[in-house]
């Protein structure tokens, strides 16, 4: 059995913005060494340039549509359509509910890889970094293949029925999106909870179940607690990378699903309409990083009451 | 009230038998220390009391229950490891509360049991603590009481003071012999390689080597007769000489001395006298070896000597001598008949 020191504090890195980076106090500067912030210039001057400037571009467009003077006519314009209102409301369902279907999947899943022991669990665990590297429309081909209109699922079905639809007809639904997003998104949130996972010490479950814990009850007042800033890290970063999925959408709900980046792209490739593309791409922004805040906000408070209780 | 019994039970992973046909018992109220070296299968004995291994053949039993095939949440035994094993996002007394909301304790329950568990470890005022906010020693007692809170008939202790040092160690051992007193009725299988917990804190010692048990006895039994080589040397420090078995003692090479028999070597056969460095003394008497001095030890309070006598290396330990022989003299030893063992001859180990 592994012993892992269980006397030192634990301190859980935490990678996203908002977490507790320790300062360090700034002593007095030696004379003639570069200053901090001239250290901080060129990386800022790089990002202000390939990631802030564009983004000033987009935000300028949807302001001043004709190029000049400020407008917010094409706000008007697009929150008054019905498209754009549908557009957001799916987006928001959707991100919303593959976030929680990941999450809830992940943990089941990371649970089973990390504490039940059967053969090909590590080779299982590997698999998940693979994964992650894979282009979110790969999973949604392979989704085509088994539950598309001339997928496996209902190739079965007709060959056994005769009949000549198969049941299986809601790739192009938001369920299919929903479906698509969850299967991608979860090894997301496995990483990081494996990891915390592979932290948490043998000895305190079995301390756990020596005291009478059941199972269930170990996942819940020992493993959980454990996990969970890593459960809240693996969560909002799928949430993020939900409310911005364009390939998944594209490729399962084309049809019948549009989402806020599906709605840009058709804007703007699609019917030209540049300043509405921008609108609405300033709208997705607003949207991930309130959603964003939102979250962290919660989680946040979650640890500050955790340590309190 | 109710102890723990061992019947045959039997642990091996894959190919290796870790554990072989163990049969031992603690009684109710009873401290059993198991001692052996590492790897003797220890902590496998005590895991397979816990419920952590599933012994291939062989029963296990609390009081008259028997819980082999029982998943450890419901075996109802206390449970103390080396590394603590505390939940580290709980407070101090919400760890030792674990174990009663498990167990489903009334509520209204929950709080007096913590108090009293923490009392008896000392840790009231530590309530409020996170684990990383407490030394090791604390830490240990905190999972003592987390034990304790839910009243179990057996304790099972894997070298709960392993992970302390020296100061610390001696004075939790008088903590936990205080607690025995205050739990006559706690049965407790105390893991250990430190045969001075054992002989200190235990009851009966269970001495293990490679899988089985070796002995079983009283400390006092097994220090002053043991009926191995293995446990004369684990337990305590040893004079191993071998010797022919005489009507009425026990030749060495070419010396006759006059030991109590032992019931199973006849004579003729070849047998080990263990004797006890700290029970030879300088000079000719009844038992007398005598040899060469080959090394001197000052060890403050006493002298140890090592007298090579007809190629055999004999440790003596003698008090503090004023004038202590060259190296090389000619000296004698000697020893009281009734102190020396005669074993049957094993294989010898270091
Ligand atoms: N999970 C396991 N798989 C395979 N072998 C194991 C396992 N656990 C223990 N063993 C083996 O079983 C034997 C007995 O182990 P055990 O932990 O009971 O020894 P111990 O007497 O407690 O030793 P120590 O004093 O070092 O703790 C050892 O040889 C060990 O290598
Ligand atoms: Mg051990």
């Amino acid at each position: 059995m592994a012993e892992r020191g269980g006397s030192e504090p634990r301190t859980r890195p935490f990678p996203f913005p908002g977490g507790q980076a320790p300062r360090t106090p700034r002593g007095p500067r030696a004379r003639g060494a570069v200053p901090a912030w001239a250290l901080a210039l060129p990386p800022l001057a790089v990002l202000g340039l390939v990631f802030l400037y564009p983004l000033a571009l987009v935000l300028r467009q949807s302001v001043s549509p004709d190029g000049g003077g400020f407008s917010l006519s094409a706000y008007g314009d697009v929150l008054a359509q019905a498209a754009f209102r549908d557009a957001l409301v799916n987006t928001v369902l959707i991100a919303v509910g593959a976030t929680l279907g990941a999450v809830v999947l992940g943990f089941a899943l990371a649970l089973v890889i990390a504490f039940v022991p059967f053969p090909g669990g590590k080779a299982l665990s590997r698999f998940v970094d693979v994964f992650l590297s894979f282009p979110s429309f790969l999973i949604t081909l392979a989704l085509l293949f088994v539950y598309g209109t001339a997928g496996m699922a209902n190739g079965l079905w007709t060959g056994a029925t005769g009949a000549a639809h198969g049941p299986f007809d809601f790739l192009h639904t938001p369920w299919g999106v929903l479906l698509a997003e969850v299967t991608y998104f979860t090894p997301f949130v496995m990483r990081p909870l494996l990891a915390a996972f592979s932290q948490v010490e043998t000895a305190q479950l079995e301390a756990a179940a020596s005291l009478g814990a059941t199972a269930p009850r170990i996942v819940r007042r020992v493993i959980l607690p454990e996990a969970l800033p890593s459960l809240a890290a693996g969560g909002s970063l799928v949430l993020v990378m939900c409310l911005n999925e364009f390939g998944i959408v594209l490729f399962t709900g084309a049809k019948g699903v549009t989402t806020l980046p599906t709605l840009v792209y058709g804007k703007a490739i699609l019917d030209g309409d540049y300043t509405g593309a921008c609108v609405v791409a300033v709208v997705n922004i607003a949207l991930s990083v309130a959603l964003y805040g939102l979250y962290r906000s919660i989680t946040s408070l979650n640890g500050v009451r955790r340590a309190r209780a | 009230m109710s102890g723990i019994t061992f019947e045959n039970v039997t642990v091996a992973y894959g190919r290796t038998v870790v554990l072989d046909a163990l049969d031992l018992t603690v009684r109710p109220g009873e401290v059993m220390a198991l001692l052996g070296p590492s790897g003797s299968g220890k902590t496998t004995a005590l895991r397979a009391v816990a419920g952590f291994v599933q012994p291939a053949s062989g029963r296990v039993l609390i009081g008259d229950r028997d819980v082999t095939a029982l998943p450890p949440h419901r075996r109802g035994v206390g449970m103390v490891v080396q590394q603590y094993a505390l939940f580290p996002h709980m407070r101090v007394d919400a760890n030792v509360a674990f174990g009663l909301k498990a167990r489903k304790a009334p509520r209204a329950g929950i709080a007096a049991r913590v108090a009293e568990a923490l009392e008896m470890t000392g840790m009231t005022a530590y309530a409020r603590r996170y684990p990383r906010e407490l030394s090791g020693g604390q830490q240990q007692r905190v999972a003592i009481a987390r034990a304790l809170a839910v009243r179990p008939d057996v304790l099972l202790l894997d070298e709960p003071l392993s992970a302390l040092d020296a100061r610390l160690r001696s004075g939790m051992l008088a903590e936990l012999a205080r607690l025995h007193r205050e739990l006559p009725d706690v049965s407790m299988l105390y893991v250990t390689h430190d045969q001075v917990e054992a002989l200190t804190l235990a009851d009966r010692v269970a001495v293990m080597d490679s899988a089985r048990l070796q002995d079983c006895g009283t400390p006092h039994d097994l220090y002053r007769r043991p009926r191995s080589e293995f446990t004369a040397s684990f337990v305590g420090d040893a004079n191993l000489l071998p010797v022919t078995v005489t009507e009425g003692g026990a030749d060495f090479a070419g010396t006759r001395l006059d030991v109590p028999p032992a019931g199973d070597v006849a004579p003729g056969a070849s047998a080990t006298l263990c004797v006890r460095p700290h029970l030879l003394a300088l000079g000719a008497g009844p038992n007398t070896l005598r040899g060469t001095l080959t090394e001197l030890q000052w060890r403050g309070a006493t002298h140890r000597l090592c007298v090579d006598v007809a190629g055999h290396r004999v440790k003596a330990d003698v008090r503090e001598l004023r004038e202590a022989p060259p190296l090389g003299a000619e000296v004698a030893l000697h020893f009281a008949g009734e102190d020396a063992v005669l074993l049957p001859t094993g294989v010898a180990r270091g």
